[in-house]
């Protein structure tokens, strides 16, 4: 069918493109055209390889070859050699970092892979909203092999003996979670699924539900079994809808099937799942308020203990386990404890998906093994960062987390590092900054959300954010004092000592990790009222180089306030008082005259 | 459709479902069967992923390209949405970012119609638990 019997693939993400992947292009093109062989082999430009490390790449199909570092003038190495007398470029070839051999075929190396979609197995693969295509992927074979030939006690057994921790954020291992649950004697008990996904920047959960709503339905029934439960209850924000739908399709179909409901699979068993509507509070994410939502009351948090393992739902034994942390378990069922506890880190276990955003070239969802360091994420998965600026920092967990700086580049990722570095895991957003991102506004970005999602039960966490706030505000209007910062340092630890739930209790960290990380930041705008990034407009003061104006009057035509003055062809003067710092003058200005100070 | 009974009930679906996937991938193999899958989640809707199925279903019957068109979730390339993924008969399945209308045309005169391949394919950069045993 094709006329094509080769290619050549020349990465074209951002940071090949920046080595000058164009010009590889364009020269394999000459060379083939030199050679008359446009009609055999097509050179096609791609997306990121996720080796950028190494780029630009190279890769030769139908053979697999991966060449790295390629410059311009291998063009004719590679259509010479290669393509013409059939033999690899040996220079070019990636050699492995241990025994120094060059590796031609990439698909023995892995090397170049350092996704491993555990969770993600069936997202973008099968069609969420057909039973039978995940039943083909081995699709509730594991719910069918723990009701039929295990025990609850086998089963939780293997979810111990696995390692998995909890993928919402905190990190309490699963397997002790259902054991407690399993313990507690009643005549009902819950199996609740948290969808109640709310950190900026996070959508994993909502990628998995509406990719693949199966595996959480059957791990909520696997998990049911185990803890001696009927039924369960899926809690999840309403803004979600697609999620939702695809959610009752999969219901329905797997009641259909006999897969939710009575006397499962004949072995007795029997188990339903139904729907709660989150309205999108941030503070239900933590389990009590959840589930106090759940019940129809506010979502307001309550002092553990009683855990809800003891009396959660209605008083009953719940088990509250997160979308990401279900998603897994079919699959540790079936491949054993043995096999997920291989993959991660001695403390964490398995993969973890995470959501890039911010400032970074491939925005996106992947998932990694635990181990995995910020450098490989963000540099080779992530592609760098946008325009080729540098990396400054990536704030993990959300609003609850905190900035990580270069020093943390090489920590490998897991719940534990995470924590000593002074961040934490949390649902597994990162969002990357550049040297164009202050600092001080990044935390008072979050310190809004925390304000803004705080219920108002505890003082600590609705006055203690506020009056933080309004510090950060100050700094950054140009109004902060020394003593503001160690106030606010002050402040957050004893917000985080005092509040009564998970929220308040990490809302700070987003300040104090930036004061201990960024702490020049913070002085240069309290001493030096300045905003190093540019960001803070009233820290900021535009003004006209003399020498560079040459008087043009575009800038004082464009300026709305006018704020600008002066005479054709003469130097023009911003007045200060006036200038609202909108910047339209200095995007108009064709001469680089005017400048932020 | 009709209840499962139990766990031996369970397999022997599978089993017959994967030999209706094999004949249809066979069926893909041999004959000029093509295979595409539009990642639908609420991110690739928002980025115009609807329009580009509805496209891909017209066209094909339109233009009388046999093939198989299906939504999907999210395939994680969320820089590149709205994200295509087509498999041609009997070879590895290629994953196209930024599909446009446009685009969308080119991938169906040139690569579905020619075999060849266009610019800002998306290379598969993930292992899956099946490759990892």
């Amino acid at each position: 069918m094709s006329k094509y019997n080769m290619h050549i693939l020349v990465c074209g993400g951002t940071s090949c493109h920046s080595s000058e992947s164009d010009a590889i292009v364009c020269n394999l093109r000459d060379e083939l055209e030199a050679k008359g062989l446009t009609d055999k082999v097509q050179v096609i430009l791609t997306g990121c390889f996720g080796f950028c490390e190494k780029g630009p790449i190279v890769k030769i199909m139908p053979d697999n070859t991966y060449y790295v570092q390629v410059k311009p003038e291998d063009a004719q190495a590679i259509i010479e050699e290669h393509i013409i007398k059939g033999r690899k470029v040996t220079r070019l070839l990636f050699k492995d970092p241990e025994t120094k051999e060059p590796i031609a075929d990439s698909k023995q190396t892995g090397l170049f892979k350092k996704q491993l979609r555990i969770v993600l197995r069936n997202c973008g693969f099968i069609n969420p909203e057909n039973i039978d295509e995940y039943i083909a992927r081995d699709g509730y074979m594991a719910l069918g092999k723990a009701i039929s030939e295990m025990t609850p006690q086998d089963v939780i057994k293997i979810i111990k003996d696995s390692g998995q921790r909890g993928r919402g954020g905190a990190g309490f291992p699963t397997g002790l979670k259902w054991e407690i649950a399993s313990k507690n004697k009643s005549d009902e008990k819950y199996v609740v699924c948290n969808a109640d996904e709310g950190d900026p920047g996070a959508f994993m959960d909502r990628s998995v539900l509406e990719g693949d709503p199966h595996s959480v339905l059957e791990a909520m029934a696997i998990c049911g079994y185990s803890i001696g439960a009927s039924k369960g209850l899926i809690y999840i924000r309403a803004e979600y809808p697609l999620a939702i739908q695809r959610l009752k399709v999969a219901l329905q179909q797997a009641r259909e099937y006999g897969l939710l409901g009575n006397n499962i699979l004949g072995t007795g068993f029997s188990f339903d799942i139904s729907l709660r509507y989150g309205a999108g509070a941030f503070v239900c994410g933590e389990e009590t308020a959840l589930i106090h939502s759940m019940e129809g009351l506010r979502g307001e948090p309550t002092i553990k203990p009683p855990f809800p393992a003891e009396a959660g739902f209605r008083g009953k034994p719940t088990n509250v386990n997160n979308v990401e942390t279900f998603a897994a378990i079919p699959v540790i069922i079936l491949k054993g404890a043995e096999w997920y506890s291989s993959i991660g880190t001695a403390k964490s276990k398995g993969t973890k998906v995470f959501a890039l955003a911010g400032k970074i070239n491939n925005v996106g969802l992947i998932e990694v093994p635990m181990g995995t360091t910020l450098r490989e994420v963000i540099f080779e998965i992530g592609g760098g960062i946008r325009k080729g600026k540098k990396f400054k920092a990536v704030q993990t967990g959300g609003p609850s987390g905190g900035c990580l700086t270069e020093k943390h580049l090489d920590l490998p990722i897991d719940f534990d590092n995470l924590v000593s570095a002074g961040s934490m895991m949390g649902s597994g957003g990162m969002i990357v900054m550049d040297e164009d991102d202050c600092m001080v506004s990044v935390a008072k970005f979050y310190l809004e959300f925390t304000v803004e999602e705080s219920c108002g039960k505890c003082s600590p966490c609705r006055i203690g954010n506020k009056r933080l706030h309004e510090l950060l505000n100050h700094i950054t209007d140009g109004k902060g004092t020394m003593g503001d910062i160690d106030r606010l340092r002050n402040m957050s630890n004893v917000i985080k000592d005092t509040a009564l739930c998970g929220l308040g209790q990490t809302s700070p960290n987003p300040v104090l990790s930036t004061i201990d990380n960024f702490m020049d930041e913070y002085v240069a705008h309290v001493r030096d009222k300045k905003c190093p990034a540019g960001k803070c407009k009233n820290l900021m003061e535009y003004f006209i180089v003399a020498e560079n104006c040459v008087g043009c009057t575009a800038c004082a035509r464009v300026c709305p306030v006018n704020a600008i003055s002066g005479q054709r062809k003469e130097v023009h003067q911003i007045n200060p008082a006036v200038c609202i710092k909108c910047g339209a003058c200095m995007e108009k200005c064709k001469f680089d005259a005017i400048i932020i100070r | 459709m009709s209840q499962i009974k139990s766990l031996t009930d369970l397999k022997k679906k599978r089993e017959e479902i994967k030999a209706g996937l094999d004949v249809r991938i066979k069926a893909v193999d041999s004959g000029n069967h093509v295979q595409v899958k539009v990642a639908m989640a609420t991110c690739g809707i928002a980025a115009g992923a609807k329009s580009i199925m509805e496209f891909f279903v017209e066209q094909f019957d339109r233009r009388n390209i046999p093939g198989i068109v299906t939504q999907t979730g999210c395939m994680g390339y969320c820089y590149a949405e709205p994200t295509v993924e087509v498999k041609l008969p009997g070879s590895d399945p290629v994953v196209f970012g930024y599909v446009d209308l446009k685009r969308a045309d080119q991938i169906i005169e040139k690569y579905i119609k020619e075999g060849e391949l266009i610019d800002g394919i998306i290379p598969v950069n993930y292992d899956t638990i099946d490759s990892k045993g």
